[in-house]
């Protein structure tokens, strides 16, 4: 049979097609290097900082629970302040910005920012996770203020 | 009714237990009456799973605090249309919700094809009742909405005011029906492995199920963006949560096929593929439905943590490994019958297409479960956020809009110069032409021009291809324009329809490049204060308080702000926004305060107001955005609406012969967009 030799469709087919990925996948790759963040627990965050001071002042991702009755409003709702915990390690964090609906006493939020020499960590977003937002677990629907006022003797 | 719906669940389970294992055995040993008593079994199962859900409701309705779903996500003030909607506000409910839609496309599967594709059928009821199987044994033994609590509460707990929308009552069945919807081309993908029918028996039979579920997944994820924007109040409308990626993947991969599935067709080519895709979509609906209850990945609007989310592993886990089984042992059958003959064609087009929808899907995936990953590889969680999917998607993004132009002006196996230049020179102008008056108009973000001069090439493209499409039918027929571009969609219904879509898809693309431009002002307001601020335009916006007013409504308190706004000087009428704390019957709070934004909508942009808070004497502290062409966003989703209805939409018999297994006809040789004239 003839060999003809050119460049087959296929071939260059797949040669477009790992460029494509390829750019895409260094795209993934740098963008990853540029935007990925720690994500952490408050015992976490403190065990890095204690290891490696450059981690103050570092972005980072923090998930705690918000420790009951410790927010703090500025007037007007603008900036925030409020403790949160793991159940061992504590932080103030302070917030500008508007809160969501979801975010109230003992909800787990995420934080975004960074933790300052001061201990205070500075954070830049704010989400709350509420667990009971379209799902309530039972114990937590036992402890809530609104459940025991419509209850009386349950 | 309540203790019938219980039991009812249990039997369903039996029922479909009894139907995968007949019709198996059925197909296996070619008994025909054990395949018989499958479908039957699989219409038995759809009528128990309604007894439960009619159970359900009843419990809903009569307000039975004593079954805990209820008394977790009603309550006895609860408007009757979100009682109704209680039904899959929560886990187990949405869970039977999803077992209903699935139970009632078993059964229209089955009927459809009581006298077609016989020799798939005993194995598509079979995955079917598998797949009802898993959902019905989590829910009797892991999620059960019947189970009770061990005292009767006076009042149900509510629903969360936020479900409380309009769009919240259709975006979950929307969602569920496509999701679903991708159960029954999965059973036929299934079935064609296992008997190695892998022709284009399956194909033809999954097309229209692939595009009913394409479109109720596209209007799901429209009306989820909608509900996000309207109601929770942070200014936009796609932030890259978990859980919209989830709602994503599946849309992403089944249009890769809704492309692919026509080369197989035209050119017998992409076989393997297109088993991989629809099995593929499939997974990632689970995928997306175990990410969405597990909690495994924290999301702003998950589930609670569950049990459940180990029964939709395990149950993923072991689909993955069967489907791979299945597909690498049948790589043989499905060998391609056709190669690619030029790069300068169609199906070149459509292989460029598949790369990048499947190229952003892996993106999204890898972005979403990057802390997963890093967790159990470094030990350590690591999040990528927004910019990550925006570096990476939004190049691979505008490459596909740009397909989208390209694409529809290629000739099938290999174009001519005559014929691209015959093409091509339109759509060029068009691009040439909105790039121009986009930097004319002073736009200087160079992504925003490249998106708009993409819009402007795919727009020319496809108002070329429907000029055409009208002149060759005014000189064949001489119809009037109107007729002519009536019936032009008509007779090619899957060719029009998707050439609409694309233009909804264009206009979406068209908005989102509008959102680079959005503005954000933080202003306080007492009564009587003033504010001006400068929209995206350059326009002037001036922001007068009226002051702060509380008052009570049936079920909640509101605090409400009211502004006059007017823009350079005119009049826009008054913009209210409110904070909104739902109480119970007793006047009791329940869940957290709710923001109500307020939107003045129109053609150029939003003005979106969000009452942040109300501080000393009074002053409100607003959140005010402008977001420019959020409405086209809206509008392009139901421009896709309108265009998969037309697609879906059943066809005269006569096309269907013809556009059968075209490739090995020898008539085909010749382009087929000219073939599809003629016909027409």
């Amino acid at each position: 049979m003839l060999y003809i030799p050119v460049v087959k469709p296929r071939t260059k087919f797949l040669a477009g097609g790992i460029l494509v990925l390829g750019s895409a996948g260094y795209l993934m790759a740098s963008s990853i290097q540029d935007t990925a963040v720690y994500y952490l627990t408050p015992g976490e965050l403190s065990a890095k900082t204690a290891a490696d001071p450059t981690f103050f002042e570092t972005g980072v991702k923090v998930g705690g629970r918000v420790v009951p009755g410790s927010i703090k409003r500025e007037t007007g709702g603008r900036q925030v302040s409020f403790v949160m915990t793991d159940g061992a390690t504590n932080y103030n964090v302070v917030y500008r910005g508007i809160t969501p609906d979801t975010f109230t006493d003992a909800v787990d939020v995420v934080v975004e920012g960074r933790l300052g020499r001061d201990g205070t960590f500075r954070a830049t977003t704010l989400l709350a996770k509420c667990a009971s937002r379209y799902e309530n677990a039972p114990d937590k629907y036992k402890s809530t203020p609104g459940y025991r006022a419509a209850t009386p003797g349950a | 009714m309540i203790l019938v719906g219980e039991l009812s669940l249990w039997v369903a389970l039996l029922m479909a237990i009894w139907a995968a294992t007949v019709s198996f055995a059925g197909g296996a040993l070619k008994r025909r009456a054990l395949v018989a008593s499958g479908e039957r079994a699989i219409h038995a199962t759809l009528g128990m799973v309604i007894l439960a859900s009619a159970g359900l409701w009843t419990a809903l309705f009569t307000h039975d605090f004593s079954i805990k779903y209820v008394a977790s996500f009603s309550s006895a003030n609860l408007p009757r249309i979100y009682t109704f909607t209680a039904f899959w506000a929560g886990q187990s409910g949405s869970m039977l919700f999803w077992c209903l839609i699935l139970a009632t496309y078993a059964s229209l599967a089955v009927y459809f094809n009581r006298s077609r594709n016989r020799a798939l059928m005993p194995y598509v009821s079979g995955t079917l009742a598998v797949v009802t199987i898993f959902f019905l044994a989590t829910m009797c033994l892991g999620a059960n909405p019947f189970e009770r609590l061990d005292f009767i509460p006076p009042d149900g707990r509510g629903m969360n005011p936020q479900l409380q929308n309009p769009g919240m009552a259709i975006h979950p069945p929307t969602l569920y029906l496509g999701y679903v919807g991708t159960t029954v081309p999965f059973a036929f993908a299934i079935a064609a492995l296992l008997t190695r029918r892998l022709d284009a028996e399956w194909l033809a039979a999954v097309r229209r199920w692939t595009l009913f579920s394409w479109f109720f997944n596209t209007i799901g994820i429209l009306l989820g963006m909608w509900w996000a924007y309207v109601e929770l109040g942070w200014g936009g409308y796609w932030a890259w949560d978990p859980v919209e990626n989830a709602s994503l993947l599946p849309w992403l991969v089944n249009t890769a096929f809704l492309h692919s599935i026509m080369v197989q067709e035209k050119r017998g080519m992409l076989r393997k593929w297109n088993v991989t895709l629809v099995v593929s979509t499939f997974l990632l609906s689970i995928f997306g439905t175990f990410i969405t209850r597990s909690g495994i990945i924290s999301s702003v609007h998950s589930f609670a943590q569950s049990p459940v989310g180990n029964w939709f592993a395990g149950f993923l886990v072991v689909a993955i490994a069967l489907t791979a089984w299945l597909v690498t042992t049948r790589l043989k059958d499905l060998e391609s019958k056709a190669n690619l003959e030029s790069m300068l064609s169609r199906e070149a087009a459509f292989l460029y297409n598949n790369l990048l929808l499947v190229g952003i899907a892996f993106s999204v995936l890898w972005g979403t479960l990057f802390p997963i990953i890093t967790e159990a590889v470094r030990g350590e969680k690591i999040t990528v956020g927004p910019p990550f999917f925006n570096t990476v998607n939004i190049p691979l993004g505008l490459l596909l809009l740009l397909l989208a132009g390209i694409g529809p002006l290629i000739a099938w196996r290999r174009a001519s110069v005559a014929n691209l230049q015959r093409q091509f020179a339109g759509p060029l102008i068009g691009a040439l032409t909105a790039g121009f008056v986009v930097v004319l108009f002073g736009m200087r973000d160079i992504t925003a021009i490249i998106a708009y001069t993409f819009a402007g090439l795919v727009t020319m493209t496809i108002v070329q291809e429907f000029y055409k499409g009208i002149a060759a039918r005014r000189s064949m027929y001489s119809e009037a324009v109107l007729p002519a571009f009536t019936r032009l969609i008509a007779r090619n219904r899957r060719r029009y329809g998707g050439y609409i879509v694309h233009m909804g898809i264009v206009v979406i693309f068209a908005a989102f490049a509008g959102l680079a431009f959005k503005k954000d002002y933080d202003i306080t307001l007492r009564a009587g204060d003033s504010k001006e601020i400068v929209d995206p335009y350059g326009r002037t916006w001036k922001f007068v308080s009226q002051g702060v007013s509380r008052y009570d409504v049936l079920n909640r308190q509101v605090t409400a702000v009211a502004l006059d706004v007017s823009r350079d000087g005119q009049s826009e009428g008054v913009l209210t926004s409110e904070k909104r704390q739902h109480v119970d019957s007793r006047g009791a709070p329940t869940f957290e305060p709710s923001t109500e934004v307020g939107i003045r909508e129109s053609f150029r942009e939003d003005v979106y107001v969000v009452l942040a808070g109300v501080g000393a004497d009074d002053a409100a502290e607003l959140r005010v955005t402008f977001n420019p062409l959020v409405r086209w966003v809206w509008i392009g989703g139901a421009l896709m609406a309108v265009g998969g209805l037309i697609v879906m939409w059943p066809q005269a018999r006569r096309r269907r012969v013809e556009s059968g297994y075209a490739a090995e006809m020898p008539s085909m040789n010749s382009p087929v967009r000219e073939t599809e004239l003629v016909e027409a």
